[in-house]
């Protein structure tokens, strides 16, 4: 309703702020049961392989919840989020240590709407190198 | 075996009103890491215009995936759950889902497709809250890929 960037002052090409969000196997716990999907591929190594995984990995919502906080921060108001969508293209790997994997997100202004006053800001979302959504992007209305 | 198209366009019954808590909205909050106090503070939501506070945009894939299962689970249908990978997600949103949301889902099939081997439904999710109002819309693209030789 009110975010804090105006639409006036961001133009094609706009970077926004980066950001890197740790993931561990305790995060993946603690988002396993805030949102219900209990899928053993997020905690059970020995599933995962099993199933053919390299290893753990994360919940591809968890990866879409993260990635979307590079624009909800920018704007400082989620609420102005009009839509959101990404692809699951390579799994987030999370390894049984201390550093466990990190979501590295980069998002750039990538087309302007004057009559909506919304902005698409297309998302690079990467971990270990590798990018991990595809088609990623958000459209969100400014002030 | 390719998935029946003649399913594209099947609506199942709306689902019975989930209530939005505002701890469960902070549980999510803190399990993704987020300490935007809209999310957690009524006065920080009222301050953005809210009535009380909002849940960040992935929250409803909870309440939408799970009446997917409607469409996941229809025997008629004859998905194969346990091949089923999350291909990708959208969402349109009319306004944030917030604390004292009660939310139906109405699913429809919106596509089927089917490439090499693999069958691609798309599920929609309409999300109304107890008035009627549009809240969110979630587009689900499940894959269910081709089975093994045996």
């Amino acid at each position: 309703m009110a975010a804090r960037i105006s639409y006036d002052d961001v133009e094609v090409g706009t970077e926004l702020p980066t950001a890197a969000f740790p993931v561990t196997r305790a995060t993946l716990v603690r988002y396993a049961g805030a949102s219900g999907d209990f899928n053993p591929i997020h905690w059970n190594e020995k599933f995962a392989k099993e199933v053919g995984l390299p290893d753990v990995i994360a919940h591809g919502m968890f990866t879409m919840a993260e990635a979307v906080r590079v624009v909800t921060d920018w704007t400082g108001d989620p609420g102005a989020l009009v839509e959101y969508g990404v692809r699951f293209t390579k799994p987030v790997v999370v390894p049984n240590d201390d550093e466990g994997a990190v979501i590295e997100v980069g998002g750039k202004v990538a087309a302007k709407d004057d009559e909506a006053r919304t902005v698409r800001v297309d998302l690079l979302v990467k971990s270990a190198g590798q990018k991990v959504l595809g088609m990623s992007r958000a459209v969100v209305r400014l002030a | 075996m390719a998935l029946d198209q003649s399913f594209v366009g099947r609506t199942y019954p709306a689902t019975e009103p989930y209530e939005v808590g505002r701890e469960k909205i902070r549980e999510f909050a803190e399990a993704i890491g987020d300490t935007n106090p809209v999310y957690t503070d009524p006065e920080a939501a009222k301050a953005l215009g809210y009535p009380d506070v909002i849940a960040p945009p992935t929250f409803v894939f909870a309440i939408t995936f799970r009446a997917a299962g409607q469409v996941v689970q229809d025997p008629q249908l004859g998905l194969d759950y346990d091949r089923v990978v999350h291909g990708d997600q959208k969402f349109a949103y009319t306004r944030p889902v917030r604390a004292g949301d009660r939310l139906s889902v109405t699913s429809t099939i919106e596509a089927i497709k089917s490439m090499a081997g693999n069958d691609l439904v798309t599920v929609r999710g309409d999300v109304h809250d107890e008035t009627g109002e549009h809240v969110v819309t979630a587009h689900t693209m499940l894959v269910a890929r081709a089975a093994e030789e045996a």
